[in-house]
């Protein structure tokens, strides 16, 4: 029996795309076709409608212009809150951690965010933070890989948890966490894409999406790539202990 | 005529050297000499281009250096996110059309190399390709009489994260510039230019929209329906150059063929180009007859025999300029030597692959090189090319083609790695 196709929404990609958060759902299609599983991706212009049935939403970076404009657009869009409230899988990255947390700081101080976190996000102290990171995971142990680039923090609250625990790079910027989850949403600061990087992040979203467990797929260019980042996160890593 | 002009104030130039001598000119006299002595050691000794290394000599000894070297020369400053390098060079050649200029062809577009360039600098006409982030002091510095301004869109993310705040810094600077000559197509351009004191629009087009679809004036959805506008009444301002399918259209309505480098960004390009040149006195005619001499910008669409290749090289920095490019070599249809670095100035987060279609390269040979290949190889395969092979160097990647023409695209710095290894190997 052909399975049902998972229909993934990327919540406007043209404002919430800055660092080539298509890649995300790019990564998510590829992983369910190498299980014949048909994945549609529909990119939501900003004013169209984000549909509230979908089986993944992603929710992208940005700069703060059009992270302010994709704000405001999101406001008027409760039934993104609701799907996702309800258990629909996200996947929100960078702005979009901060968009879906209590409270990030826009263009003008603090505002609220769309609440599906428990996580308050205002200014990273010190210089802003860009380069390789690696984590590990604190939902399965495994290493998590990715880009940050951000001046934002992420304070957890009791209902939130860390995505992963920092062993390179800055993440958070408290406690040693980067990203966070809570209920179905998967938030981080990572790019690479971070799904690209990371397939086992995207199995679990698909996982959660298709409501069973999928056979194992080891795509071979893919584990090559963490191979190359651990090895290029290792060096800084140890550049930077011998600097300490 | 013309030409008189321009040696009425080269004698301008003169008078001034001949001035009393003051105390810091000889300061600078004297940081030249060392500043010669360390491009000579880094030249000879360290193999290096060395013109970066003078010009910092120079900053460091005498910090008021940039002024007066640009005092009395008449500077038209070119930048944006892409095409600067070889708007740069259309410029030069076509103002060139009314006497000798001097001009950063070795594409040092940062302090250093700005005041190396113009401390060699024989001549009064001075045209310099700008880093985006260094035309503020650039305008500062070197009190330019026209900045022509291309496009913003991201690149290098790492350096520059906002593109608004790029435009900000642009628009604040520019208030001290007589004339623009701006991209009316591209918002956060044409937003940047209005606080210049007059300005020349060019409709120049624009590849890459997707950091630019809010208005830089209030923060609403930009309209893109046709050019782009906002609510608040701030949209695109009439042109007074246009562009057609090879057709650069100055005020005066007479067509000017444009044919020379292919794409549509490379027109966009000649028309702002000729549009400066004809503010600074050239011909319009002239002009545009110039750019036919400008084929290979710092060896930028060149072609290069390699054993039994024919190697066209191309140049893309960033996902508008890597879309574009690959719009125009998939029509091409020869093999493809791909080489992806993700260093400096390639920007060190390769995300930006994903906002860049490969599909159309399916049924193409392709091989990769570069110290980021791997990423390349992932992102090819999500879309569905197949890839020959992998290699360590571009001599690899293009021994695994067929012999016969092959396009080579790169990033900047594998670009510059390109160039060195098949240089040694032509
Ligand atoms: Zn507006």
């Amino acid at each position: 029996m052909q399975p049902d196709p998972v229909n993934i929404v990327v919540v406007y990609p043209k404002l919430l795309g800055l660092y080539g958060d298509r890649g995300n759902a790019a990564a998510l299609r590829h992983r369910a076709a190498a299980r014949g599983i048909e994945a549609t991706v529909l990119e939501v212009a900003p004013g169209d409608p984000i549909p509230e049935q979908a089986d993944i939403y992603l929710v992208g970076g940005a700069e703060d212009g059009s992270m302010a404009a994709a704000a405001k657009l999101l406001e008027r869009q409760p039934g993104f809150v609701r799907a996702v409230g309800a258990g629909a899988p996200c996947l929100a990255v960078c702005a979009g951690f901060q968009l879906l947390s209590r409270e990030y700081v826009g263009m003008d101080g603090p505002r609220p965010g769309l609440g599906l976190l428990d996580v308050t996000c205002s200014r990273l102290t010190g210089p802003r933070a860009v380069g390789e990171v690696v984590t590990r995971s604190e939902i399965d142990g495994s290493r998590l890989l990715g880009f940050e680039n951000h001046q934002g923090d992420a304070v957890l609250g009791p209902a939130a948890r860390p995505l992963g625990i920092v062993e390179v790079g800055r993440g958070n910027g408290h406690e040693g966490h980067e990203g966070a989850q809570q209920g179905s949403v998967i938030a981080t600061y990572l790019h690479g894409p971070v799904l690209v990087r990371n397939p086992a992040l995207a199995d679990l979203l698909l996982t959660r999406a298709v409501g069973r467990e999928l056979e194992p797929y080891l795509d071979s260019r893919v584990e090559r790539l963490r191979r190359e980042r651990l090895s290029a996160a290792g060096s800084l890593r140890t550049r930077l202990l011998r600097r300490a | 005529m013309r030409l008189g002009c321009t040696s009425v104030r080269l004698n301008t130039v003169v008078a001034t050297t001949q001035a009393p001598i003051r105390p810091d000119s000889t300061r600078l006299a004297l940081a030249m000499l060392l500043a010669r002595t360390a491009v000579w050691i880094s030249q000879r000794v360290l193999r290096r281009s060395g013109g970066v290394i003078g010009g910092r000599v120079i900053v460091k000894l005498v910090p008021g250096a940039g002024e007066m070297l640009a005092a009395g020369r008449r500077v038209a400053l070119v930048s944006g996110t892409n095409g600067k390098s070889t708007s740069t060079a259309m410029l030069a050649a076509a103002w060139a059309t009314e006497g000798p200029l001097s001009t950063n062809s070795d594409g040092a577009n940062t302090p250093a190399g700005l005041v190396w360039t113009l401390a060699n600098a024989r001549t009064t006409a001075v045209v310099l390709e700008v880093d985006e982030a260094w035309v503020p002091w650039a305008i500062r510095t070197f009190g330019p009489e026209v900045v022509v301004l291309l496009n913003l869109a991201r690149d290098q993310l790492h350096r520059n994260p906002e593109v608004g705040r790029l435009a900000r810094a642009w628009r604040d600077a520019l208030s001290a510039v007589p004339t623009v000559v701006a991209n009316a197509d591209d918002p956060w351009v044409a937003w940047a230019a209005q606080t210049a004191q007059h300005q020349i629009w060019v409709g120049a087009g624009q590849i890459w929209d997707e950091d630019s679809l809010i208005c830089p004036e209030c923060g609403e959805l930009l309209d893109r329906t046709d050019g782009w506008s906002c609510t608040c009444g701030h949209s695109r301002p009439a042109c007074d150059w246009t562009i057609s399918d090879g057709v650069i259209v100055p005020p005066s309505g007479s067509s000017l063929s444009y044919i020379t480098l292919p794409g549509p960004g490379n027109l966009g390009n000649a028309a702002q180009a000729v549009a400066a040149a004809t503010l600074m006195g050239a011909d319009p005619e002239a002009a545009a007859a110039a750019l036919a001499g400008v084929t290979a910008v710092a060896g930028r669409y060149a072609t290069v025999r390699v054993g039994d290749h024919d190697v066209m090289l191309v140049l893309a920095k960033n996902p508008a300029s890597w879309r574009a490019s690959l719009e125009l070599l998939a029509t091409r249809r020869n093999a493809l030597v791909l080489a992806f670095n993700a260093d400096g100035a390639d920007g060190r987060d390769p995300s930006w692959l994903y906002d860049v279609d490969f599909s159309e390269l399916r049924g193409l040979q392709v091989t990769l090189c570069g110290n980021r290949a791997t990423d390349l190889a992932v992102r090819l395969e999500m879309d569905g090319v197949e890839v020959t092979g992998q290699y360590g160097d571009v001599r690899g990647a293009l021994h695994a083609l067929p012999p016969g023409p092959v396009d080579l695209l790169a990033t900047y710095t594998a670009f510059q790695d390109a160039r060195r290894e098949l240089g040694r190997a032509a």
